[in-house]
């Protein structure tokens, strides 16, 4: 389903190499997670994944479903059914959750050609989907992420996955910020989309998201390369030992 | 001051007064006056530095296409009392019956020839009031020459607001209208305005507050691309008297919107906003001047523009602080949103403080949008164009949320992005 190859990207700005030389795939029903300590690259996959500007790809290929993503605009890749859930998700003064909700739903359905969905459909799905990450009316009425604790601005990245329905989702340090009881919250929202049609990229740095949300291949970043790649006890084994054992082996 | 003009005089000076009965005539003659000694603006003025005014003083107002998009009528599900003119006259046919419990309406062409009126005592008043220390001349032009408006004298609580629906249909139509409204002692009013109303409009509306009155004024302009406007909004507040307007605009070659507010009365609250939209050759003004003139009275300016492809926003506001005006709150923002690099924002934020215990902040900036935000969008399928509406409706929320009844702030908010998704096609 994603496929990543030999993915190199610098910082526009400053000529800075982030990423040397990616290699990854993630096959529809699959879930993996990437682990590295701090400025390994792990964000950077993510950003330049989903189109955000100020990187610059030097070499190698992404593609989703074997359409390349690298020049697409950020919301056809959203429209082909890549999602991002945010580790900073951007406060939107003025614009009522719901209104972005339903507007992005819309956008994606008339980019695939397929017809709007109704107001009352809508309100019917939302409402059900938010009741389930224990979203209220009120944080659907308030303006996008104004106000919201961090862990209600998680799960709302967890609900606009949902109704989004995306095939393949990364998600990028969704566990920052988050106490014990939102991790479960968020964790139970992800494994509910779980299913034989769609992949994850689960981006952290800690294992303690991995015992909820269980991978089947654990990849370990470093200085913008995959420097191991193995089962979900690989995470356990970071855990206990940290990165800069695996890092030493490689070298 | 601006210096009398010597030169050849130009048409609007030399226009002669409409006829009418004593009051009027003693209040045109004035304002004639004090128009002759000031002289029409021009650009070496202080306050005109911005804002070429040649084509509001040119003899014949500029021709003005009109607007051939649909427009929705604003406000339709709002019960309230309409009064059409059509290129400034008055349209009884479209117009509902003059009459509304504790409110007492008139026209002012109808008044105009009696020889006495309560109007006499604020037509033309908070004008000349309004004229120091900056000279306001299109408002005294105004005074002199209307021929008509209405005149609004609540007593109690009005139990729907007062809509004036202005319609444009001669491309080469030139208004002039005014119009008083009087609060008694704890009367409550909300009035609505929209539509172009001419190629040319001048327009004066003075709001006299007693003690306890509340005022409220939603204004729609545009969105008519030709059209000219120089408005006025002179408002004096009593004790305790509460005075809110907001203004959204949407195009417009040239539009010009003062507000001079005095708080004379204790305890007493103003808020002036306003959001504006548009491209091009789009030239849009707000120059407002709030006295603070008595103890704790509160104000706030809250202005946004979002400019694109050429167009200009200016801002000139003020806020004075008389001396004993203590525990005065004043407050002021004026924020561009610039969607290319050609725009530009021109903006002269001032402060004048004669007293120790006030606090008053102002700010102003202008800038891109928010490219984060645009990625975030973006990044759930929003395209480009639609997400920059977001974000513009985003920016002009501040101001928006200035709108106290939350029907009518959905009105403007449902309005607004109409518009916005209409600009698509």
């Amino acid at each position: 389903m994603l496929e990543i190859k030999n993915l190199h990207v610098d910082l526009e700005e400053d000529d800075k190499t982030i990423l040397k030389g990616v290699n990854l795939t993630v096959r529809a029903g699959e879930v993996h997670a990437i682990m590295g300590p701090n400025g390994s690259g792990k964000s950077t996959l993510s950003y330049v994944l989903s189109g955000r500007g100020g990187y610059k790809v030097t070499e190698g290929s992404a593609t989703l479903d074997g359409e390349s993503l690298l020049e697409m605009e950020p919301e056809d890749r959203a429209a082909a059914g890549l999602f991002l859930a945010f580790q900073y998700p951007v406060e939107i003064p003025g614009v009522g959750n719901m209104t972005f909700l339903r507007t992005a739903v819309n956008s994606q359905r008339k980019a695939r050609g397929e017809p709007e969905i109704s107001a009352t459909d809508f309100l019917k799905l939302i409402r059900e989907k938010a009741k389930a990450l224990r979203i209220d009316a009120d944080m659907l009425k308030r303006p996008v992420n104004v106000g919201f604790s961090g862990g209600e601005k998680k799960r709302n990245e967890i609900l606009q996955m949902a109704m989004l329905e995306p095939r393949m989702c990364i998600l990028d340090e969704t566990d920052s910020g988050l106490d014990v009881d939102a991790m479960r919250l968020v964790s139970d929202g992800v494994n509910a989309l779980r299913d034989a049609g769609r992949g994850f990229l689960v981006i952290t740095h800690y294992q303690r998201l991995l015992d909820h949300i269980v991978p089947d291949v654990v990849h370990i970043m470093s200085d913008g390369r995959i420097i191991r790649t193995g089962g979900a006890e690989l995470a356990l084994e970071v855990e206990k030992n940290g990165y800069a054992d695996i890092a030493a082996e490689v070298v | 001051m601006a210096a009398p003009q010597t030169k050849e005089t130009p048409m609007p000076l030399a226009r002669p007064l409409p006829e009418g009965g004593v009051w009027i005539t003693a209040a045109r003659k004035a304002a004639q006056a004090r128009l002759a000694e000031m002289g029409l603006p021009g650009r070496r003025d202080e306050y005109w530095k911005f804002t070429k005014p040649d084509s509001l003083i040119a003899s014949d107002a500029p021709r003005a296409v009109l607007y051939q998009g649909e427009v929705p009528e604003v406000f339709d599900t709002v019960d309230r009392l309409r009064i059409v003119f059509v290129d400034g006259v008055f349209d009884p046919e479209a117009s509902d019956d003059l009459a509304l419990n504790a409110v007492r309406i008139e026209r002012l062409a109808d008044v105009a020839a009696q020889d006495i009126h309560w109007a006499r005592d604020l037509y033309g008043t908070l004008e000349a009031r309004g004229q120091d220390p900056v000279p306001r001349p299109l408002a005294a032009l105004n005074t002199a020459q209307a021929r008509d408006g209405v005149l609004i004298h609540v007593t109690g609580r009005a139990s729907r607001p007062i809509h004036l629906v202005y319609v444009h249909e001669s491309e080469t139509s030139d208004a002039i209208l005014h119009h008083c409204i009087r609060l008694d002692e704890g009367a409550e009013l909300t009035l609505l305005e929209t539509g172009p109303a001419a190629a040319r409009f001048n327009k004066v509306i003075e709001v006299d507050l007693a003690g306890r009155a509340a005022f409220h004024h939603l204004c729609i302009q545009g969105p008519d691309h030709e059209r000219r406007a120089i408005t006025h909004l002179f408002a004096r507040l009593a004790r305790e008297a509460v005075f809110k307007t907001f203004t959204l605009t949407a195009n417009g070659v040239l539009t010009r919107n003062e507000c001079v507010i005095e708080i004379a009365g204790d305890d007493a609250s103003a808020h002036v906003a306003g959001a504006a939209i548009g491209r091009g050759d789009f030239h849009h003004d707000d120059t407002v001047f709030i006295t603070h003139d008595a103890l704790r009275g509160e104000s706030r300016q809250v202005f946004k523009k979002v400019l694109g492809s050429g167009a200009t926003g200016v801002f000139q506001g003020k806020i004075m602080v008389r001396p004993g005006a203590q525990k005065t709150d004043g407050y002021q923002i004026s924020q561009a949103l610039l969607l290319d690099e050609d725009s530009q924002f021109l903006a002269k934020p001032e402060l004048e403080i004669h007293a120790d215990d006030v606090a008053c902040s102002h700010g102003s900036t202008s800038g891109a949008i928010d490219e984060d935000a645009l990625y975030y969008l973006r990044a759930r399928g929003i395209p480009r164009p639609i997400a920059t509406d977001l974000m513009v409706v985003s920016f002009v929320a501040e101001a928006v949320a200035e709108i106290a009844d939350e029907g009518l702030r959905d009105e403007i908010i449902g309005h607004f992005e109409a518009w916005l998704e209409r600009r698509h096609g």
